[in-house]
């Protein structure tokens, strides 16, 4: 009789132990979902992000823009066919018109 | 002891037994009753309790999944979906009917609508009609500006996130790209041809939600969402962006009615630019015409011309009637055929099959086509694929008219071989002409980056090709129609065409202008057509309209892949001021 109840004893401190930890380890796993739900979030946030970066980055690479910016501000323009020189690899050394 | 007492409890305890089996027989029912219900709940009818259960925390969330990126072939975006949000009311809720229950106060309509960039008066007006649940406030707000309005808390006024695709390429690529419609579906050109793949697929998941609607666990996914696939294009932006600049020149010097240009990978069989004149700014659609939003290179038909006598010439030379050498007795200019004149512009009483093309004389391809038995001819045509879909899938792609051989009059099988009687989109053109730029054989177009070379279909030997090339590059030189192809460094060669518009039954005083040519010779990279409609500022043959927009646009694209030059940087002849010979009949 005696044992019997410290044995009961055990599997009650046992069985509140266990549901206590259920109740933690449940807890924790939400804690850590909504923070994977806030990581995911922020993902999406950033792959928009990189869209707009990347629609940002072609808008002012547009080679019109480039081109106008080039001619006009820069004064850039293709070389007269008087100032190219071709230099063969094949043929080292030796520099002229092809 | 008290007798009296003790007999009583007796006479108590002598109450008749069925009572208390009843009772406890009643106890019992009872008992079974639930334990009935209880199975009853538990087991046979438990899904409507479960489902009750569930709406208290459970919910199906659909999890977005975006439209798949268009780039071009090094990457370069040219469609690219990002999210804006909708700002929508409820005005059943709000009551800004009756003043004296409603929601929001004028500072916070002042405020909204400021946000909005929208007038109060027509913010008031929107949610004056308090029967309505649903009413749209603003579409596609940029992200930043819809969290502020979120941010003001109001009561009845919500966000709804939808997709917004952008094209910063803007109208240099706009017909060829097409465009989606407000639910981001592909409505036009390359966004409808490539809808199942640049489609994403929207899943579902069940959630289980707490009291503040945080999602707190995955119950398990439904449907996972499928995005959209990027897909690389064969265009590229750099070329792209010449065809269009030249060609919108071009058509403005020449007061063209429009124009098209097509760019071909002469290895490969991609498309390297599709560009049309008269363009629109795809990312701003309010004033959109039909006539603007057309490919003309694609769904537009249009009667070649002489860019049709090289497949006749080829033939001939193919089936060993003649060779370039061979004199063709071109009677001066004037050929009749059942009671039809046909004419050259320069005419002379003989000519080489060379010269024939150098010249373009109608009459001279006439006869070579006359040589030739009609269904050799059409199999030619057939095989540089007119009247067939040029496999490039493009939505509304016209195939153009190649009748059958049996039907041929001979007057007709004569115009044919010059580009009349037979209609073709500008992309099929530019297409056949990969036989003359390769090795004999005619190549599948793509528009969608290829991993390794399209396997084409030969169709002419390469010894016919080797005679070709000499004849199509002397078109470019003096003496020929179109020395104003030429390009510094490079061999070019390539054909003028100038037909009269078809209109009714009647060829009218307008004109097609085009050319279709390719560089280097030595080692083709590049095909380039250029089709430039009704030009009506003084000149029309494609010598002088068309060719000079190929030399800017292949002479560039070649210079920028770094192309070998295969001639000294003074090679250009500058022809004759007056360019009669430029002249061709039409």
């Amino acid at each position: 009789m005696r044992r019997s109840g410290w044995l009961n004893v055990l599997l009650l401190v046992l069985v509140v132990a266990g549901a206590l930890s259920v109740v933690t380890s449940q807890h924790k796993a939400r804690k850590l979902y909504l923070a994977m739900q806030q990581e995911k979030e922020h993902a999406r946030q950033m792959e928009v992000e990189w869209g707009q970066l990347q629609l940002e980055q072609s808008t002012w690479a547009a080679p019109a823009r480039v081109e106008s910016i080039a001619t006009a501000r820069l004064q850039m323009r293709l070389p007269q066919k008087e100032q190219v020189r071709f230099i063969r690899v094949e043929t080292v050394g030796k520099v002229g018109h092809p | 002891m008290n007798y009296t007492a003790s007999e009583a409890d007796q006479s108590a305890a002598k109450l008749p037994g069925w009572r208390a089996s009843l009772l406890f027989a009643l106890i019992l029912l009872a008992l079974a009753g639930l334990l009935v219900r209880a199975f009853y709940l538990q087991g046979i009818h438990d899904e409507f309790l479960q489902e009750k259960g569930n709406q208290r925390y459970s919910r199906v969330v659909e999890v977005s999944a975006h439209r798949g990126m268009l780039t071009d072939r090094n990457g370069e975006p040219l469609a690219v979906s990002t999210p804006v949000e909708s700002v929508w009311a409820s005005p059943s809720v709000i009551k800004m009917g009756d003043l004296k229950d409603a929601k929001m106060d004028e500072q916070q309509l002042v405020k909204l609508a400021q946000l909005l960039s929208m007038r109060v008066s027509e913010v008031h007006d929107r949610l004056a009609d308090t029967t309505r649940d649903f009413v749209y406030l603003k579409r596609q707000l940029p992200p930043d500006q819809a969290s502020e309005v979120s941010g003001l808390n109001l009561a009845g006024i919500s966000l709804k996130r939808e997709y917004r695709r952008y094209y910063p390429a803007g109208e240099e690529i706009a017909q060829t790209l097409g465009f989606t419609g407000q639910d981001d579906n592909g409505q036009e050109g390359l966004e409808l041809a490539l809808q199942g793949d640049l489609a994403g697929k929207p899943g579902s998941q069940r959630v289980i939600k707490d009291r503040r609607g945080h999602m707190v666990e995955d119950a398990g996914s439904l449907q996972p969402p499928k995005p959209g696939a990027d897909i690389m294009l064969s265009l590229d932006l750099r070329v792209q962006h010449l065809a269009y600049r030249e060609l919108k020149l071009a058509v403005q010097k020449n007061k063209a009615k429009a124009g098209a240009v097509v760019v071909l990978d002469a290895r490969s069989g991609e498309v390297l630019a599709l560009a049309n004149y008269p363009s629109y700014n795809p990312n701003n659609r309010a004033q959109l015409t039909p006539e603007q939003m057309r490919n003309r290179a694609v769904a537009d038909m249009f009667e070649p011309g002489s860019t049709m006598k090289p497949f006749t010439v080829a033939t001939a030379l193919e089936t060993g009637k003649v060779k370039p050498d061979t004199v063709i007795n071109t009677e001066n200019g004037v050929l009749t055929i059942a009671n039809k004149k046909i004419h050259d512009t320069h005419p002379e009483p003989f000519l080489t099959v060379a010269q024939v093309i150098q010249k373009s004389s109608n009459v001279g391809a006439s006869k070579i086509a006359l040589s030739l038995e009609p269904s050799v001819l059409w199999q030619t045509f057939s095989d540089a694929g007119f009247g067939a879909h040029t496999g490039s899938n493009f939505p509304g792609e016209a195939i153009g008219m190649l009748r059958d051989a049996h039907t041929w009059k001979p007057i007709e099988q004569a115009t044919m071989s010059y580009g009349h009687g037979i209609s073709v989109n500008l992309l099929q053109l530019t297409r056949a002409y990969t036989a003359f730029a390769g090795d004999g054989d005619i190549k599948p177009v793509s528009l969608v980056k290829l991993d390794a070379p399209a396997v084409g279909k030969r169709v002419f030997s390469e010894k016919t090709v080797g005679e070709m090339r000499a004849m199509l590059e002397s078109v470019v030189l003096p003496g020929g129609t179109a020395p104003m192809a030429q390009i510094a460094g490079y061999r070019v060669a390539g054909k003028t065409g100038t037909a009269h518009k078809l209109e009714g039954h009647h060829y009218s005083n307008r004109y097609v202008a085009s050319f279709v040519g390719f560089a280097p010779v030595s080692k083709p990279r590049v095909i380039v057509a250029v089709m430039i409609d009704e030009p009506e500022g003084g000149q029309y043959y494609g010598g002088l309209v068309a060719a000079p927009v190929f030399s800017q646009i292949a002479g560039e694209t070649l210079r920028m892949y770094n192309v070998p030059n295969d001639a000294p940087l003074d090679n250009v002849i500058v022809p004759p001021t007056d360019a009669d010979s430029s002249r061709e009949e039409v």
